[in-house]
């Protein structure tokens, strides 16, 4: 939560950084793309190792629980799956490109892997938000 | 792969991400990852019993 003197810090600090490291929405960019990449630019390497093997490892889990790859947005609750599955930035599209996860849901596993793959987009753009913080100097 | 065991991979990599994103102190990230991945897995058993007695 942000107290007056850090309300007052932020902006300087943030325009500091911002300034010195130049296109701030790059960590940003990148980590949607490849899971951590954002913290490997921040030369973070354990954070980012960690959160690209956790959200790698639930993305290939779902796939190999012949999860659902969402394609189109045909209603509502598909619009909000193919919003999760493109978190996941190029794991889904190279996933999409080799035929990789199932079409229909035919499996109970199935459904949990759906469920990984969506969650694995979505936790891999808190990650990729976290990165981009970390560029502006609002998280250390 | 069972359901409890799909439960205990979602909750292990899901608090992995949540103690490294929502945390400043690598000695914190530990603790709040700890903290998420006995959540998840307590409130998942709870769930399981309030469906298994509201399903009788």
């Amino acid at each position: 939560m942000a107290t007056e003197e850090n309300k007052n810090a932020a902006p300087a600090n943030g325009s500091k950084s911002a300034s010195q490291q130049g296109f701030v929405y790059l960590p940003l960019i990148v980590g949607w793309l490849v899971p951590g990449g954002g913290h490997f630019l921040q030369r973070k390497w354990g954070r980012g190792a960690l959160l690209g093997g956790s959200i790698l490892a639930m993305f290939a889990l779902g796939i190999a629980m012949q999860g659902k790859l969402y394609a189109g947005a045909h209603d509502v609750l598909d619009i909000l799956g193919l919003a999760g599955d493109l978190g996941n930035g190029l794991l889904y599209f190279i996933s999409r490109i080799a035929g990789w996860g199932a079409d229909q849901v035919l499996v109970t596993t199935a459904d949990y892997g759906t469920r990984f793959i969506v969650v694995a987009g979505l936790l891999n753009v808190i990650a990729a938000v976290d990165a981009h913080n970390l560029r502006t100097g609002r998280k250390s | 792969m069972t359901h409890f065991a799909a439960v205990v991979l979602f909750a292990f990599f899901a608090s992995i991400v949540f103690g490294i994103t929502q945390r400043e102190k690598p000695r914190d990230m530990i603790r709040y990852g700890i903290y998420c991945f006995v959540l998840f897995v307590a409130s998942a058993i709870v769930l399981s019993w309030v469906m298994y007695l509201i399903a009788r």
